[in-house]
């Protein structure tokens, strides 16, 4: 099948579920996992004559998101009721935003992978609106007590503040999709708007898939819903081309439909026909009065932002000389950025810092489990230990030594060497008398040396180190053994 | 311009209700006679009248971000027509 004579057309729609502590228009706990039905008031009930009050703080986490995506935030923004009957929708309609969303175009850059190398590429994002969740359909066992069918509701989650990140048709297959989200959830994390849990539901996505040959107009697009991570977006993503491109090639006609990925199967299947689905007559909601967001007010959201991940990676390398790739990996959390500055401040080179921390540190964390904010090793500890292998008093093989017992809460790095004597040796005397040892053990490697064979130097410097139990200072052994020889 | 059957039949669905044809043609009737007598405020002049989203003259009414304690599960079950496990049970949807 000619796949490759088509071009991939996606656009993505996330929902992310903000991180408030309470729901969008009510002061019910915006908790994850309660009892069912145990986090619920007439608001989000939908109870005749209760009265939806917006929480300011959702809208403070909707600008943030917007702010860093580069969108303009609305002067002037309004509510509006999106009508539709369903079970977890209790009210029968959900409050969201319509013509006037709270944040307008904007974009993301992402890097993305592809065959010949990481390219960075910027999607544009066309809005972001807030809107509420509906609640939980549960359709277990249970369900079907009886024999009669019928499914339990858990109306927990309606009414949970979300923001809708609608993209543009700019990705163009599942590589782009999966970068796109990738740097998405890491701003989203980095800013606190949202934790970004799939497998919660806290980050959900749509896709709007079609297929066409490059040259010619944009194909019908088919909405895929229910995919629970970003692999199975990007699968999604390529088997639904593959049936476009298949119905096309064999005569038929895409049709504009809603399909679910089935991630057993690996395919999208139909779902029922929505031909008037889109019916959702909009109109402004009554309950609640616009919103009017001044550039002072923005302003003030502004301030608020931390540093994004890729401005950090920016300043890194341009502040302290690190490699792309250092930047890249000390960014993955602010906790982790956070802890290689204080290295840092605390007066050890950055370079020396950054490997210690990508390589120890983070196998050390990874081996007991832990998290950045509980490293076994706080930052002033690891820098001294850096002093003193930058300043020879320690070699880095015994370094590594030293840091395990940090690890395993031996205490300052100093008393470390001290206590297990692994001060490095480097008294030229010293030196010398192991230098002449480990050349008497082994006469052939000094012939073969002196007759031109010089590959034997670094097998005589680590018998040397071997001899000096790790502790000669290799620098200074290879100088020796250079001038003994 | 006026509703026709089939916008009639397209509102019963949307709104998931069963019309009988005698039914249909009475309801057109008068939504049509609803629309015509609303159909007065098109011929308003409201050339000088900005657009407006809400009749009330107020913008952002906001709450801080601070839990309370709502229903609890048995008074936000009282009403249900049918309940299971702490939940509220309906017929099942089909897809």
């Amino acid at each position: 099948m000619p796949l490759t004579d088509y071009e991939i057309v996606v656009g993505l729609e996330v929902h992310a579920e903000l991180s408030t502590r309470t729901k969008m228009f009510c002061s019910c706990p915006n908790r994850f996992g309660a009892e069912p039905n145990t986090q619920v008031c007439p608001v989000c009930l939908g109870l005749p004559g209760a009265l939806p009050v917006l929480n300011r703080e959702a809208v403070v986490r909707a600008a943030r998101a917007g702010l860093a995506l580069h969108c303009p935030i609305a002067a002037f923004n309004k509510f509006d009721r999106k009508q539709y009957f369903y079970p977890d929708l209790d009210k029968a309609y959900q409050i969201s935003q319509f013509d006037l969303p709270v944040c307008g175009k904007g974009h993301l850059e992402a890097d993305v992978e592809t065959s010949t190398g990481t390219v960075r590429r910027r999607f544009g994002i066309t809005r972001i609106h807030m809107e509420e969740d509906a609640g939980k359909l549960l359709h277990s066992g249970a369900a079907q007590i009886g024999g009669s069918e019928s499914s339990l509701v858990d109306y927990n989650r309606a009414g949970v503040p979300l923001i809708e990140i609608v993209s543009e048709p700019d990705l163009r297959g599942p590589e782009d999709a999966e970068a796109y989200l990738a740097a998405l959830k890491e701003i989203l994390r980095y800013l606190g708007v949202s934790d970004c849990n799939m497998e919660e539901g806290s980050l959900r996505c749509d896709a709007n898939i079609s297929v066409h040959r490059p040259g010619t107009p944009f194909g019908t697009r088919v909405e895929v819903k229910n995919m629970n991570s970003f692999k199975n977006v990007g699968k999604a993503i390529v088997s639904e081309a593959q049936r476009q491109v298949a119905l096309i090639e064999s005569g038929g006609v895409v049709t504009m439909e809603t399909r679910a990925w089935d991630a057993e199967r690996s395919e999208t299947r139909a779902m029922r026909g929505k031909e008037e689905a889109h019916d959702y007559r909009y109109f402004p909601e009554p309950d609640l009065v616009p919103l009017e967001l001044d550039e002072a007010w923005v302003e003030g959201v502004r301030r608020g932002l931390p540093e994004l991940p890729e401005a950090k990676r920016r300043r890194l390398e341009a502040e302290h000389g690190l490699p792309a790739y250092d930047a890249q990996v000390l960014t993955e959390s602010a906790e982790l950025a956070d802890y290689f500055e204080a290295v840092v401040r605390a007066g050890a080179q950055p370079k020396a810092a950054s490997n210690w921390i990508m390589g120890e540190l983070l196998a050390a964390l990874k081996r007991l489990g832990l998290g950045v904010a509980e490293a076994p090793v706080a930052p002033g500890a690891l820098a001294a230990m850096l002093k003193l292998l930058d300043s020879g008093v320690i070699s880095g093989k015994i370094a590594k030594t030293v840091f395990e017992e940090m690890v395993s809460g031996g205490g300052d790095p100093a008393a470390i060497v001290e206590r297990m004597g692994l001060t490095q040796v480097t008294d030229s005397g010293a030196i010398d008398g192991f230098a002449r040892a480990a050349m008497e053990a082994h006469p052939a490697v000094v012939a073969e040396y002196r007759g031109g064979k010089t590959a034997g130097l670094g097998f005589l410097v680590g018998q040397v180190m071997k001899l000096s139990k790790g502790k000669a200072n290799p620098a200074l052994v290879n100088e020796a053994l250079k001038r003994l020889l | 311009m006026g509703l026709s059957e089939k916008d009639v039949d397209h509102v019963a669905r949307l709104a998931r209700i069963e019309i009988t044809p005698e039914e249909r043609s009475l309801y057109l009737r008068q939504l049509n006679a609803v629309l015509e007598h609303a159909a007065g405020l098109a011929r308003v002049d409201v050339s000088g009248t900005p657009p407006t989203a809400h009749i009330l003259p107020l913008r952002n009414v906001w709450r801080a971000d601070e839990p309370a304690q709502g229903l609890t599960r048995e008074q936000a079950l009282a009403n249900a027509p049918d309940k299971s496990k702490g939940c509220f049970r309906v017929p099942r949807i089909l897809e």
